[in-house]
């Protein structure tokens, strides 16, 4: 799989904590799905080094308009700059890792 | 007014599906009442064609006019733009938003920005739009432009069906909602919205003929609604949007029986006191026959009953037409100033033909006149065709006979025509036809007036002179005699001449009395003088007779006397 040198952003980002906010509405199996998948991409490429956060927009609908959330489930990488967005409940890891530049888009796994 | 008296006229046939009054002047006319309540309605148009505003519009209205507090959801300009866009309207959006009867928010979705990893839906943008109701109690609802999401994400299908549950959830939320739509090839939309929303879909168009540009609005389908299917045209202005439903209007004019003076005592005399309130009044003449004068006559009256007049000149301007009627006595600034007399003046072709009935709609709704008067209204064929200007007549008279307006048009009649035939063929939806001609005699060309028709109006049949004195227009009889129609100086000199030959006549009558006289006279004398000649000469010949008779007694006497002496027997002689 990918290595870290592979990646700019993942090397440059060495030793830095990575802060993720999960954007889900409700405990839908969507949302459910999202956050499993999401920790198991962590662990597998970001080992003790990020923070997730999951915010259920039936509880803060305010934070919807703040974040300009529409698609739910919304991952959006708040930590390191820029700020990235990926949309979905992440069961393409592929595409989530590219969304998150945990991987450099040119390259085929 | 008249959109009150067309939703109350069919009342009963909306209680079916009730209407949120959209505000938007003539639309609600052509839809019945206003947009589907508590349904969403699909507005779609090509680039430019007025969607934005139009939902806007219907959102603002809602607030000041139906006290509905709304929610604009901008998915291609942010709040600021469009609060910018609309201040030109009078529309302060940010005041609204502050009052909280308004929410505009943006919707901001950047392709890419956006990386899709699986399945998702579109609840975050439910949450959103359900906040933004809840928080001001929202009853209606824009979304422009939806299609703007199949930009931004990839899944159709997700789209698809994220949209289907929007509508239905719309619809759950019991808000009437607009959703705009950019027009697509071959279909109303470009991602074919008009699958969803089947309730109400309004179609804007813009298009360009003869340099001149034209939108137009169509209501597509109203589900459960009679609605106008024609393609009406509409306008974008200062004060926002019109549609002009004229033509959808029946033949159901109110007729006044109250006749309005022309302010020529003449011709009011013709017309059995003047033209009848509210109906449309066409003087036609070839260039030069005084119809300017007579309508600024008319429009003057008008203003002196304290009514108020709207002059429309697309000849002359403002200033002109001014001096002119002050040059024929006529004194229209004070009215002008008084705010009676409203004189608009405008080239034909500044705007198409739809824009100036437009405009001409907004005027006489915000003025309210009593008397328009249109110069000319020939001058429309140059900004469309002969079709097209009849369409706008038809129009402009059907929309000034429901307000009781009275009309006045002029036309120009282009010399050598028929001067019974307008170019426009509006005769037939014209109430009363002054015609005015040239009459050319005698080296001279003169001004004549006559009343071609006038609808329940039992009108004088004769050709009037008219002049253009410095006290106004004055109308006289002309002179019919045996040598026919006799205007201007050969009237003059006619009547002259009449009243010579008549001099003459009276003269030759007190000779001849006085030759009779003289005749008597004579006549007289000479049987005095035979009457005394004749006694004369009776006498002498009763002298005579009494002479002979004198003479025969004595001869008989000398015969008795000489026979006594003879001693004859007379006796017997005179026995035998």
């Amino acid at each position: 799989m990918s290595t870290e040198h592979d990646n700019p952003a993942g090397a440059a980002a060495e030793g830095e904590i990575w802060e993720l906010r999960l954007y889900v509405a409700g405990q839908t199996p969507k949302s459910l799905k999202a956050v499993e998948n999401l920790q198991r991409m962590c662990e597998e490429h970001l080992p003790g080094r990020y923070k997730i956060e999951v915010v259920d927009l039936l509880k803060n609908p305010r934070l919807a308009k703040e974040d300009e959330i529409v698609a739910i489930p919304t991952l959006i990488r708040k930590l390191p700059d820029p700020i990235r967005r990926v949309i979905g409940d992440l069961s393409n890891v592929e595409k989530a890792l590219v969304g998150l530049q945990l991987r450099p888009t040119t390259k085929v796994p | 007014m008249t959109q009150m008296t067309q939703i109350s006229r069919d009342d009963t046939s909306w209680q079916s599906l009730p209407k949120a009054p959209s505000g938007i002047r003539g639309l609600d006319d052509i839809t019945g009442g206003g947009l589907p309540r508590g349904r969403p309605t699909l507005v779609c148009g090509s680039a430019g064609c007025g969607k934005t505003l139009l939902a806007m519009e219907f959102l603002v209205r809602g607030v000041r006019e139906y006290g509905e507090p709304g929610v604009f959801f901008a998915f291609e300009e942010t709040a600021h733009e469009l609060a910018q866009n609309v201040r030109s309207l009078g529309f302060d959006l940010e005041e609204m938003e502050a009052a909280g009867q308004i929410s505009v928010e943006h919707i901001h979705i950047e392709r890419s920005e956006i990386e899709e990893a699986g399945e998702f839906d579109l609840e975050g943008l439910f949450i959103r739009l359900g906040l933004a109701i809840d928080t001001i109690g929202a009853k209606r609802v824009v979304l422009d432009t939806l299609e703007t999401l199949f930009a931004g994400f990839d899944n159709e299908a997700v789209l698809r069906s994220e949209l289907r549950r929007l509508f239905r959830w719309l619809k759950d939320r019991g808000v009437t909602a607009v959703i705009t739509a950019e027009r697509g090839d071959g279909k109303l939309t470009r991602q074919g919205l008009e699958e969803y929303v089947s309730d109400c879909v309004i179609l804007l168009d813009h298009r360009v003929n003869d340099q001149m540009s034209t939108r137009r609005l169509r209501v597509v389908k109203y589900r459960g609604t009679a609605h106008g299917t024609n393609e009406y045209p509409f306008l974008i202005d200062a004060h926002g949007f019109s549609v002009l439903p004229l033509t959808s209007l029946g033949l159901d004019h109110p007729a006044s029986t109250e006749r309005v003076s022309t302010g020529i005592e003449r011709l009011d005399g013709m017309l059995q006191g003047g033209v009848y309130r509210g109906s449309s009044v066409l003087l036609s003449g070839t260039a030069g026959t005084g119809k300017s004068s007579i309508s600024a006559h008319m429009a003057a009256a008008a203003c002196r009953r304290g009514e108020r007049a709207l002059y429309y000149s697309f000849e002359e301007s403002t200033a002109q037409i001014l001096r002119n009627m002050r040059s024929i006595g006529l004194e229209l600034a004070p009215m002008v100033e008084r705010g009676l007399l409203a004189i608009v003046s405008s080239r034909p072709t500044l705007h198409g033909l739809e824009m100036h009935l437009a405009t001409m709609h907004k005027h006489i709704t915000e003025l309210d006149p009593k008397l328009v008067v249109v110069d000319p209204i020939s001058n429309f064929i140059t900004s469309g065709t002969a079709s097209e200007a009849h369409a706008m007549l038809l129009r402009l008279v059907d929309f000034l006979k429901a307000r009781e307006i009275t009309a006045v048009f002029v036309s120009l009649v282009s010399g050598g025509g028929v001067m019974e035939a307008t170019d426009q063929g509006i005769s037939s939806l014209i109430d009363t036809w002054i015609l005015l001609r040239d009459i050319e005699l005698g080296g001279e060309r003169n001004r004549g007036l006559h009343v071609l028709k006038s609808r329940g109006t039992a009108h004088s049949n004769q050709v009037r002179e008219f002049l253009l004195t410095s006290k106004g227009v004055e109308l006289r009889d002309v002179y019919v005699g045996p040598d026919g129609v006799l205007t201007g100086s050969m009237r003059l000199a006619q009547e002259a001449r009449e009243r010579a030959a008549s001099l003459a006549r009276q003269q030759q009558i007190a000779s001849k009395q006085r030759e009779l006289d003289r005749k008597r006279a004579a006549l007289d004398a000479q049987l005095a003088a035979m009457r005394a000649e004749f006694a004369a000469e009776e006498h002498e010949l009763e002298l005579l007779i009494a002479a002979e008779v004198d003479a025969d007694q004595r001869l008989v006497a000398d015969r008795t006397t000489m026979a006594r002496s003879r001693k004859a027997d007379a006796a017997k002689e005179g026995g035998t």
